[in-house]
């Protein structure tokens, strides 16, 4: 039960952060953190398909977070959806075409491999 | 460094560790207020009015607004590599103010995570700059 609660976090997570990333660079930097500002910034965010659909699938991944800590640890449960930045880290490369390079791949896997442990 | 670059930097600096933080304590906050177990769909909304567990969706909000800031200015594989250390805090609160038992194993994990952020952040730094700075340096 709890896996699966982690593979639908996984999955909902790395689709919300790249479409989020995706949406807040077309909307640029938030530089004005006036309540005005902010508001019109929501407003605009709110028109914003990418950062529609992050909202989404963020959704999806707080539900199964809640479903996750009432069946496992606090200890398991973060720690276990770190697998997530592996995941975004391709999706990074491959659908945000963001330049990664070796040492990044290299600090992924030890995060990979510290989830794995971490997770048993 | 151009005055724009430092400006970044120190603003990247300042965010990141707020972000870890009103994450850390968010997820905390949700596991201390959760119940054993949720059986209905509508468990899933009830639940969401006990204290504790409205105080860490709370601090959940702030996180994802935060990050979303954060986002704005700086690249995705920067931002997720650095905040990811608040998943070895997050695991330190459970054994510390809930008490759960964490064996050396988890620990080397938790070592590992940190040293692969730490690595990741450290190659990434300098590559975080204005999004109209990447387009005309591509």
């Amino acid at each position: 039960m709890r896996w699966m609660f982690v593979a639908i976090i996984v999955a909902a997570t790395a689709a919300g952060e790249v479409l989020q990333a995706a949406g807040m660079r077309r909307h640029g930097e938030v530089r004005d953190f006036r309540p005005g500002a902010i508001g019109r910034a929501m407003a605009a965010l709110a028109r914003n398909r990418f950062v529609i659909a992050a909202v989404a699938a963020m959704a999806v991944a707080f539900f199964a977070n809640l479903g996750l800590l009432s069946v496992a640890d606090l200890s398991f449960a973060v720690p276990a959806t770190a697998i997530t930045c592996v995941l975004e880290t391709v999706l990074a490369k491959y659908a945000l075409k963001e330049r990664v390079n070796w040492l990044r791949w290299a600090g992924a896997s030890l995060v990979i491999c510290g989830v794995a442990l971490v997770a048993q | 460094m151009t005055q724009e670059a430092a400006r970044l930097r120190l603003k990247t600096r300042l965010f990141a560790p707020v972000v870890v933080l009103s994450g850390v304590l968010g997820n905390y906050f949700m596991k201390r207020g959760m119940p054993a177990t949720l059986v209905f769909p509508l468990d899933y909304i009830t639940v969401l009015f006990r204290p504790y567990v409205a105080l860490g969706v709370l601090l959940l909000i702030l996180w994802l607004l935060l990050r979303m800031a954060l986002l704005s200015w700086a690249d995705l594989s920067y931002v997720v590599p650095v905040t990811s250390i608040g998943y070895a805090l997050t695991a330190l609160a459970g054994q510390v103010f809930l008490h759960e038992a964490i064996d050396w194993k988890r620990w080397t994990g938790i070592g590992l995570i940190v040293a692969g952020v730490a690595l990741v952040g450290g190659a990434t730094e300098a590559r975080t700059f204005p999004i109209h700075q990447a387009e005309t340096r591509r």
